[in-house]
């Protein structure tokens, strides 16, 4: 019976992460050490740090949580998930929050990691492989077509070396390069996307 | 190098790419697992009983992540295989998925690279710079996450002068986001540099290609916005390997450098 009280009483949010969120139903596991918070790689990019985003999931705050652009500078760099004393899968955590906030709509727009995430994505989708020079043209453009020239001003000395070099080829941009079953990688793709939607609980 | 040592890699027929760490934003969960699940059940109709075998810590770390989660999970294994079905494909996840670095390293180990080397790098010095996914969350076994030493050992059994302390060995460059944040990513690939520099290093070596690629590639825009001098090559560990085994340039993948490590291309002649 008091486990059921409270239950009833954990805030709403946190059982929407548990339900929705990749990993989500490690975050109740947290005890606030700030060990993740000390690890990370671009810690002082972040308004809100692993820890305090576990906190402020406890706490019900989400409308910051889901618009916080802190899960958008995770690198991947897994330190924080070696040195947890609790063992929680930070870094999926973190890519699951920012994936539900972006399918809900509520993910920062103008994040530049998001955009890059959806190009990479769009991409590699396709044809089943990524095709660097068509990505890095988009990217040259992610933030607009006049910001876009002077990025791609910048970039071209290394787009040039990297030509030179042979790692990007020209050819990519006529499409040479892509997996012979495009028809049923689409289809696992799709089907993978519908059985993850569906599992989907509604919270408002 | 595969040949020296005589390894033979099959590629995974059609394979795809696994999204690295980065299609986490519109994949979501099932999605991008079943990219690397449909890499390994071609694989397992290909090349049943083989180990899978990825050179890229990205890569490597999709795959194994995805082979844990699928024996760990069974409705995540059943809703993979509901998906693959989809377009023909079962999986079972049962192969083992292995770095390059480790099958170098268990199967072979130090002692037997070290009897293929034709030309010791000698003098050389190194920053072995392990980077963030060959090291977390999976390791090579044995290791420690704060200081592995295997790299070191590799270019020691080279013939080249690993150096000491490098502090910035497992430091992240900022994968992906090198891309997405290219101020914050060069500001923590300035400190790996700069630390080589600190400890004597000639040149740095990792196996890893994206720190491979954002360790080299910046170095101009670092200097333009920090004043600095940087010019440190920046290797991939089979390409030392490949020059201490024998291989000339080409072969050893040292025209793909965009700052030459002349001290190799002198060995490599
Ligand atoms: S290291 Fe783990 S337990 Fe400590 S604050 Fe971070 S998530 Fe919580
Ligand atoms: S994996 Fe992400 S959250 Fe964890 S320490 Fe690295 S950047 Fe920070």
């Amino acid at each position: 019976m008091a486990t059921d009280a409270i239950n009833y009483y954990r805030n709403n949010f946190l059982k929407e992460v548990e339900a929705n969120v990749e990993e989500g139903h490690w975050v109740k596991m947290c005890m606030q050490c700030g060990v993740c918070a000390g690890s990370c790689p671009l810690g002082n990019a972040w308004e809100h740090t692993p820890q305090k985003i576990f906190m402020m999931i406890r706490a019900g705050k989400r409308d910051e949580v889901l618009a916080s652009d802190a899960m958008w500078m995770c690198t991947s760099c897994y330190n924080c998930i070696a040195r947890c004393p609790r063992e929680l899968p930070i870094t999926h955590i973190m890519h699951g929050l920012a994936n539900y906030a972006h399918r809900l709509g509520l993910a920062p727009k103008n994040q530049p990691t998001r955009k890059f995430a959806i190009l990479f994505w769009n991409n590699l989708t396709k044809k089943g492989r990524v095709n660097e020079l068509k990505l890095g043209i988009a990217l040259y453009f992610m933030n607009g077509l006049v910001n876009g020239i002077k990025v791609a001003i910048k970039a071209m000395p290394l787009g040039m070396s990297m030509m030179k070099t042979k790692r990007l080829s020209p050819m990519e941009i006529l499409g040479g390069h892509g997996i012979k079953d495009t028809s049923g990688f689409h289809a696992i793709l799709k089907k993978a996307r519908e059985i993850e939607d569906a599992k989907m609980t509604k919270f408002d | 190098m595969c040949d020296v040592l005589d390894i033979k890699l099959n590629t995974i027929p059609d394979w795809n790419c696994c999204a690295a760490s980065i299609g986490y934003a519109e994949g979501g969960e099932l999605p991008r697992l079943a990219l690397s699940a449909r890499n390994m059940a071609l694989s397992e109709q290909a090349s049943p009983g083989q180990d899978i075998v990825a050179t890229c810590a990205a890569c490597w770390l999709a795959t194994r992540e995805t082979k844990e989660r699928l024996n760990a999970d069974e409705e995540l294994m059943k809703e993979t295989n509901e998906a693959l079905a989809a377009g023909g494909l079962s999986v079972k996840a049962d192969q083992n998925v292995r770095h390059m670095a480790e099958v170098l390293i268990e199967d072979f180990g130090f002692d037997e690279l070290g009897k293929h080397v034709k030309k010791p790098l000698d003098g050389i010095k190194i920053a072995g710079y392990v980077g963030c996914q060959t090291n977390r969350p999976f390791g090579i076994d044995g290791e420690s996450f704060e200081n592995p030493k295997y790299l070191d050992k590799l270019v020691e059994t080279m013939g080249a002068e690993p150096i000491e302390n490098y502090d910035k060995k497992v430091s992240c460059c900022g994968g992906a986001l090198a891309f997405s944040e290219p101020e914050k990513s060069q500001a923590l690939i300035k400190d790996i540099i700069e630390a080589a520099y600190d400890g004597g290093a000639d040149m740095i070596v990792t196996p890893c290609p994206v720190c491979q690629l954002n360790v080299e590639a910046y170095q101009n825009d670092i200097n333009a916005k920090y004043k600095t001098k940087f010019n440190m090559p920046v290797v991939y560990y089979s390409t030392l390997m490949s020059v201490a085994y024998g291989k000339d340039r080409k072969q050893s993948g040292l025209d793909g450098q965009i700052i030459t490590p002349k001290q190799l291309e002198e060995i490599a002649k």
